[in-house]
């Protein structure tokens, strides 16, 4: 069984068509680059896949694990071990870091019906992941993302994402606006959670993060659907000849 | 033309049997009050200063005067204990005082705490300024004073609390005021004088706690003079319950390089109201506020400041949340006037407010009237729904919905209580505050 199995998905925003019969299977283990121009539907997939409210399904469907995963509020996806690493984090001023990512780690153990973590326990994982992100701690006393630099927004979701150990994780541009340092960071700490239970979509406009991050599978995506989908050579093809002139070889 | 027949609320008032002290000048004095009230009747929403807060409801209400049973009520003083506040405490039950529930042994040198009923059997010289001041009395078709009034004319009790010059108290002290289930409905008041002298130093911790039962109605005064360079830190809990309407106004002077900072908390009643004023009148006076006015299910909060800067170099900030959910409504007026003369002051004034629901009501009016030179001024108000980029940020973490407005909504409200200093009472608020929200 396909972790994730989508099927001729159709989404709409404000109306607009933006999906337009994309299909796409993921298993445990494997790294998929969805790469396509601006516009393509890229991040209408990540937002679809993790829940956010505006986004319409007219037709498809999305199955994670055998559940029907479009039934799901975003909370019982996340719970179900979907994670969205985010273009733009949202900086919420006066809530504090660690507390947030406690609320979640236990909300989402909660709803699995596993025991929560005192802050003790809790700060002990938090510092064990912390060592193997290489970020530092003065990152947990402030407010989530409050005043952070677009290179620590982008570690803070990736440190997240360690936290709260998804099975499937979704890094939609998590490469865009972080120079060449930043970017090596981002991606060794996706290097270090890639795991055979665990499977990555990764959303980019560019070539550069799969330099660092290498997919298994890379995957055109251009007005509404995956045009061409092939190994990380695919990546390279693009990088040299751009987005223009796909399509030729697509399932039809 | 006949006259409109009176309104229940203001005849149940008048009904009162004035209070005598044998005191002429303060008998004069509250009988002059009780004929202005008489004259101005309650205010309608055409008074400016009443626009938003409508009584005729209230006005057909009528309220017995004073509880008899009031000395011998039981108080379940768990109902306002604080952490972080284990001084010497003054309660009064249903407008009575209660020496039983207070503590007042052991006084710390300068520090004079006592009801002012007995304050009156001393020496009363002291209090005539504050309590004949013809202010009130005034102009009769001024009917905005109505409640103020109804106060000087009724209250025969409340707090006389003064700090001689240059005593810095340590403990908070503790002002409760209780308005406790009688077998009907109840108005009662009370009038309280608060006096910092020179260079002096107070924590004060003002509370409103009430018991399910018939409605009441509860009017406070309060007058309260800082001295030069005097420092009061006060902080001012009410939770009453949903059938106490609660009426209050606070007067704040401020003399050369005292400093005033206030924080508010209004989370309970049916219908409250504060008027809270303050007047910089001294050269480098601060005055600082931080409120949260939270109302639900049919709850009207409303908010009244107004800030004079009449002196050079004086300072004010507040910085007050509103959070309306249900169908309650919230109120916040912000007037700060620098009149001429206060060159060189400084006056900021913020008002964010949330609404929760759809049949949920805020209105904020900040205003700013400027007429010296050399001011810096700043003011805003704000009235939204949580962000909802903010929300689903929270759920994509696995944050239960309901569970991520609390966590949202109480950061939004907790940076008004981020300055005060007084760490256990700080953190104790915070939780009421979150206990407050739906769902958390």
């Amino acid at each position: 069984m396909n972790m994730l199995k989508i099927e001729n998905l159709h989404a709409r925003v404000e109306g607009r068509e933006i999906l337009k019969g994309l299909s796409l299977s993921v298993n445990a283990g494997e790294v998929h680059a969805i790469m396509g121009p601006n516009g393509a539907g890229k991040s209408t997939l990540g937002n679809v896949l993790s829940g956010r409210d505006g986004y319409e399904v007219t037709a498809g469907s999305v199955t994670y694990n055998g559940i029907d995963l479009l039934a799901l509020e975003p909370e019982a996806r996340a719970a179900a071990g979907v994670f969205l690493a985010f273009q733009y984090p949202v900086e919420i001023p006066g809530v504090n870091n660690t507390y947030f990512l406690r609320a979640a780690f236990n909300a989402q153990r909660k709803a699995r019906g596993e025991k929560e973590l005192d802050s003790m326990q809790f700060l002990k994982l938090v510092r064990e992941k912390l060592k193997v992100m290489q970020i530092s701690d003065e990152l947990l006393h402030r407010a989530v993302n409050e005043g952070f630099s677009g290179g620590e927004k982008k570690r803070n979701e990736i440190f997240q994402m360690a936290v709260l150990e998804p099975q499937l994780a979704i890094l939609d541009e998590t490469d865009s606006g972080l120079d060449i340092d930043a970017l090596k960071h981002v991606a060794d700490g996706v290097n270090a959670l890639r795991s055979p239970d665990r499977a990555f979509l990764m959303i980019t406009h560019y070539q550069r993060l799969l330099d660092y991050v290498v997919p298994d599978f890379v995957h055109v995506l251009a007005d509404g659907r995956i045009v061409e989908s092939g190994d990380k050579s695919l990546a390279l093809k693009l990088e040299e000849h751009g987005y223009a002139g796909l399509g030729e070889g697509a399932p039809a | 033309m006949s006259q409109p027949a009176p309104l229940p609320l203001v005849e149940s008032l008048l009904d009162a049997p004035l209070p005598v002290s044998g005191i002429a000048w303060l008998d004069a004095a509250r009988q002059q009050n009780r004929e202005a009230f008489a004259a101005g009747g309650l205010p309608d929403t055409r008074v400016e200063a009443w626009k938003y807060t409508a009584l005729r409801a209230l006005a057909q209400r009528r309220f017995a005067h004073g509880d008899a049973a009031a000395a011998t009520r039981a108080v379940d003083t768990s109902t306002f204990a604080l952490p972080g506040v284990e001084g010497p405490r003054l309660v009064f039950v249903n407008g009575v005082f209660r020496a039983d529930l207070s503590a007042v042994d052991r006084l710390p040198a300068g520090l004079t705490l006592q009801p002012l009923s007995q304050a009156l059997r001393g020496d009363a010289e002291p209090l005539r300024f504050v309590l004949a001041r013809p202010a009130l009395i005034g102009d009769v078709r001024e009917a905005g004073d109505a409640f103020a009034r109804v106060n000087a004319a009724s209250a025969v009790d409340g707090v006389v609390l003064r700090v001689a010059a240059n005593v810095k108290v340590a403990a908070p002290v503790q002002l409760v005021f209780v308005g406790a289930a009688a077998e009907v409905e109840l108005a009662w008041h009370l009038r309280n004088v608060i006096e910092l002298g020179e260079g002096a130093e107070l924590s004060l911790v003002e509370q409103h706690v009430s018991g399910d039962g018939p409605a009441q109605l509860a009017t406070l005064v309060s007058d309260i003079e800082v001295r030069g360079g005097a420092r009061l830190h006060h902080t001012l809990l009410q939770s009453v319950a949903v059938g106490t309407n609660l009426i209050r106004r606070s007067s704040v002077r401020l003399h050369a390089r005292a400093h005033a900072m206030l924080h508010v908390l209004e989370l309970g009643g049916a219908l409250v109201r504060h008027d809270l004023r303050a007047e910089l009148i001294g050269d480098g006076a601060r005055f600082d506020t931080r409120g949260v006015f939270m109302p639900h299910g049919r709850q009207h909060i409303d908010t009244q400041l107004a800030i004079r800067h009449q002196a050079l170099n004086t300072a004010s900030t507040s910085n007050w949340r509103g959070v309306a959910n249900d169908r309650a409504r919230g109120v916040f007026r912000g007037a700060i006037v620098v009149a001429p003369g206060a060159d060189g002051s400084d006056a900021s004034l913020s008002n964010k407010n949330l609404l929760l629901s759809p049949g949920a009501e805020i209105d904020t009016k900040p205003e700013l009237e400027i007429y010296a030179d050399e001011v810096k001024a700043a003011h805003g108000a704000t009235v939204g729904q949580l962000d909802e980029r903010s929300l689903f940020y929270l759920r994509s973490r696995g944050i239960p919905l309901a569970e991520a407005r609390a966590l949202l909504t109480a950061a939004f409200c907790r940076a008004v209580l981020d300055d005060l200093p007084n760490e256990a009472l700080r953190e104790h608020l915070s939780v009421m505050l979150v206990a407050q929200l739906p769902n958390a």
